[in-house]
């Protein structure tokens, strides 16, 4: 029992975990496809580098909303500073608060990416169009935001300790 | 805030002006000229030949230039490309166009000089692979293309794999084993072994027998003197034309000081050619031309007196006919236009539409600095550029634009960070705790907090980011509305606009005090919303359930459409929340920043932590500031695109392309 009453610190931190790890995955694997249509793009016109270098970097928003989820629990639950009493409950709650932005953080920087390699081909064909071709990208990363703000207010609505 | 008027002009000249006047209109620059096709008594004149040489003369000082840039390169600061070009004066630009063949003459010089050292580059290369190749027989002593004496023959050339005399000499043995060969191994390396061989003349035919068995292949080379003295000599070429690379280098650096005139030759030519390529266009009789095009209306009455007063010509104002489409020139208040580049890269106006720039600055200007909201960061941007601005004044004007947008942002975002108390991060407790010592009480921080700290009551910041969202929408819309009575459609206004208004304002008066929402945004509302709120949610919607699609005559089906228009307050529900970003994005901004303070201050307060400290600083806050800069402009032009535009804007305007006087390199100023 005294293990499982510790528990609770370890639940925040997988929820931190979590939110770090998918939404990272998920941007490392968007900025990888956009990176390749990119770096194509340069090999051709070394002139775009700039513009095609902001369409790669759109879907690298996911891992940083991801690292702020993250960050607000590692202050939340006393890993960085006071230590804090952690319940199982609030433990688990933090769990399940990080899954929004962990999971949606993680398809949507893949999809992202896609979104952008394929701007970046409008940036080839058309360079004065780059207002609207980073457009494209800038939908699919709604969908994080609005998931990074479910996970921000219910990890500020739980309280700990 | 506005779309200038634009008028046609029809100018109808005499041919002996016509360079003049042309110069003229160049130089003026406000006349977007149409090309027009030929009638009868009407020519045009072909001018190809005339451009394609200027042109030409043009590229190739241009490519001097630029060899002249990898020999001779001119240091260029960090910030060089913002300097802009280089102001001339009129009198310099006559004084160099009327050498311009001379300066022609060193472009072409200096173009095939550097032919010349590219060659020479070339050949030093083939000498070295030659070189090279001779390496393993350069203990050989007779030519590689001897052949043998009077009685014996010699056969020069390499056997596969290493091998010793020996092994060579058994094999050939075994191949003939009445062959009498005498054998010489000249080197020999993992793959060859190199070898020379005689034999007596009349075993010449067997001995080659022999050796095809044992894999010999004969060497190529034809050189008639010996590997070693070649090997010498091909050095000696080597080091002639390395000098010869050097001769030519150093004559091009000489042409390094007609580098100046060489960019107002480029530059002087190009303007040429385009003159040219507009005369081509012209139509022309036996004594007279015509140019026909569109001007801005303020700056056509000038350009008529001006052209009257010196030549001797007909010049025609008209009004534009229905039908046309001109194209677009914005023109802004000195704040708004530094925004003109964000709607040019969504559209410009379509004919009738209005130029919404001003009041999408004014938002632009909010939400940036909104979602950057650090004073510390606002700061860096904005006084960052504004030294650059004032460094470089004869920068590029579109930079020079886009540059002076993002100053106003860094204000913003300036105002923002003093309102929200965000200074890169939390720097100052950060600071004040690790090397002050202070202790700072639970949920405060040292620096001043104006409004209120979004990270600590993010529901707070959320309702005012959708009320933001609201009032953006609601001028969208209320745009739309200016649109349709200044086209007077009033049916338009009054069932696709004001009904709306009324509609939403409706459901926003029920929304409010709903316990719900109270509950989220913990607030109370008063429940005496509730009773307006539903009159005018009821009147919207009826008024659009009928009305939202009066055009259709089917009653059955205009109802149904109606009711499908009703859904579409389901696209407000999601625009609205799209704003949640300006909550997400300036939360960002301020724990990316923290977390590198945090990382910083791990290091400890000795000397050598210090140093550390204001490395990762220095370095991660610049990462911050670069990446949440691009999440701001990236979803404030979101915003504007889809949430804003949306509403009201459709774009697809060609944009006003005027005959002037484009330069790559220089500006002429204007004679005093």
């Amino acid at each position: 029992m005294e293990v499982l009453n510790n528990m609770g610190i370890v639940f925040g931190l997988l929820g931190a975990a979590c939110a770090v790890m998918l939404a990272g995955a998920g941007s490392a694997t968007g900025v990888g496809i956009a990176g390749q249509a990119a770096s194509g793009v340069v090999s051709e016109d070394p002139g775009k580098f700039a513009k095609v270098l902001i369409m790669q970097l759109l879907p690298g928003t996911q891992g940083i909303y991801g690292l702020l989820v993250g960050f607000i629990i590692l202050s939340k639950i006393g890993i960085l500073g006071t230590p804090v009493d952690v319940t199982v409950v609030q433990g688990l709650q933090i769990l399940a608060a990080s899954l929004p932005i962990g999971l949606v953080g993680w398809v949507s920087g893949k999809y992202q990416g896609v979104a952008s390699a394929a701007a970046i081909g409008i940036v080839a064909k058309k360079e004065d169009q780059f207002g609207k071709a980073m457009l494209f990208p800038a939908m699919v990363e709604t969908y994080a935001i609005l998931a990074l703000l479910v996970s921000i207010l219910s990890i500020t609505a739980i309280s700990v300790g | 805030m506005a779309v200038l008027q634009m008028q046609r002009i029809s100018i109808c000249a005499l041919k002996k002006d016509r360079k003049k006047v042309l110069e003229l209109l160049q130089h003026k620059g406000v006349i977007e000229i149409e090309r027009l096709e030929e009638e009868s008594g009407f020519q045009k004149m072909d001018t190809s030949g005339q451009r394609v040489a200027f042109e030409k003369n043009a590229s190739l000082a241009e490519s001097a230039l630029e060899i002249l840039q990898t020999y001779v390169p001119q240091k260029k600061g960090l910030l060089s490309s913002l300097e802009g070009k280089r102001q001339i004066s009129h009198r310099l630009l006559e004084e160099v166009a009327g050498k311009a063949d001379d300066f022609i003459e060193a472009a072409y010089r200096v173009n095939a000089l550097s032919r010349k050292i590219a060659e020479n580059r070339a050949s030093i290369v083939k000498h070295q692979n030659r070189w090279e190749s001779l390496q393993p027989w350069k203990n050989l002593d007779v030519p590689m293309n001897f052949k043998g004496t009077e009685s014996t023959a010699a056969f020069i050339g390499t056997v596969p794999e290493e091998q010793t005399e020996e092994q060579i000499l058994t094999a050939l043995a075994e191949a003939d084993p009445e062959l009498d060969v005498h054998l010489d191994v000249v080197s020999s390396d993992k793959n060859l072994t190199y070898i020379c061989l005689l034999c007596l003349k009349k075993d010449s035919t067997a001995c080659e027998e022999a050796l095809r068995s044992i894999g010999f292949a004969r060497s190529m080379a034809v050189s008639q003197v010996e590997p070693a003295k070649r090997q010498e000599m091909l050095l000696g070429e080597i080091e002639e034309m390395k000098a010869e690379i050097e001769k030519l280098e150093q004559e091009i650096t000489v042409y390094a000081q007609n580098r100046e005139e060489l960019e107002i030759v480029a530059d002087f030519y190009h303007v040429r050619a385009a003159k040219y390529e507009v005369l081509g266009g012209l139509l022309q009789s036996k004594k007279t031309f015509v140019v026909t095009g569109y001007i801005p209306e303020n700056k056509a009455g000038m350009l008529k007196m001006e052209l009257e007063s010196k030549f001797d010509l007909c010049c025609e104002i008209e009004p534009l006919s229905e039908e046309e489409e001109p194209p677009v020139l914005l023109k802004n208040n000195g704040f708004s236009a530094n925004y003109e580049g964000i709607l040019g890269s969504f559209g410009l106006p379509h004919k009738g539409e209005i130029d919404p720039t001003t009041i999408m600055s004014f938002f632009y200007f909010v939400f940036f600095g909104l979602m950057l909201s650090d004073a510390g960061y606002g700061a860096v941007i904005f006084f960052g550029l504004l030294f650059i601005l004032r460094r470089y004044p004869n920068m590029d004007p579109g930079m020079k634009k886009a540059l002076k947008m993002f100053m106003w942002c860094g204000l913003s975002t300036m105002i923002w960070g003093l309102l929200f108390g965000g200074f890169f991060g939390d720097i100052v407790d950060v600071v004040a705790v690790n090397y002050f010592g202070v202790t700072i009480p639970e949920g405060q921080q040292l620096f001043p907090v104006l409004w209120f700290v979004p990270l600590k009551d993010p529901m707070r910041m959320l309702m005012y980011s959708m009320l933001f969202g609201v009032i953006h929408l609601f001028t969208g819309l209320a745009l739309k509305g200016y649109t349709c009575l200044k086209d007077k459609r009033y049916g338009d206004f009054m069932w696709e606009v004001v009904i709306w208004f009324v509609f939403l304002i409706g459901l926003i008066l029920l929304l409010l005090p709903s316990s719900i929402f109270e509950g989220i945004a913990g607030m109370d509302f008063p429940d005496s919303f509730t009773a307006p709120g539903k009159v005018l949610a009821i009147i919207g919607l009826v008024g659009i359930l009928f009305m939202g699609e009066r055009k259709n005559k089917n009653w059955l089906l205009r109802i149904l459409l109606g009711a499908y228009d009703i859904y579409g307050v389901t696209s407000w529900l999601s625009d609205v929340l799209s704003y949640s970003r300006l909550l997400a994005l300036g939360l960002a901004t301020g724990v990316i920043a923290s977390v590198i303070n945090q990382m910083g201050s791990m290091v400890g307060t000795s000397v050598i932590g210090t140093i550390l400290f204001i490395i990762i600083f220095i370095g991660g806050q610049t990462f911050s500031l670069a990446i949440n800069l691009l999440g701001a402009y990236v979803h404030t032009n979101r915003l504007q695109y889809v949430e804003f535009f949306g509403k009201f804007y459709e774009g697809g305007g060609r944009p006003f392309n005027p005959f002037k006087i484009t330069t790559k390199y220089i500006n002429v100023e204007e004679d005093a």
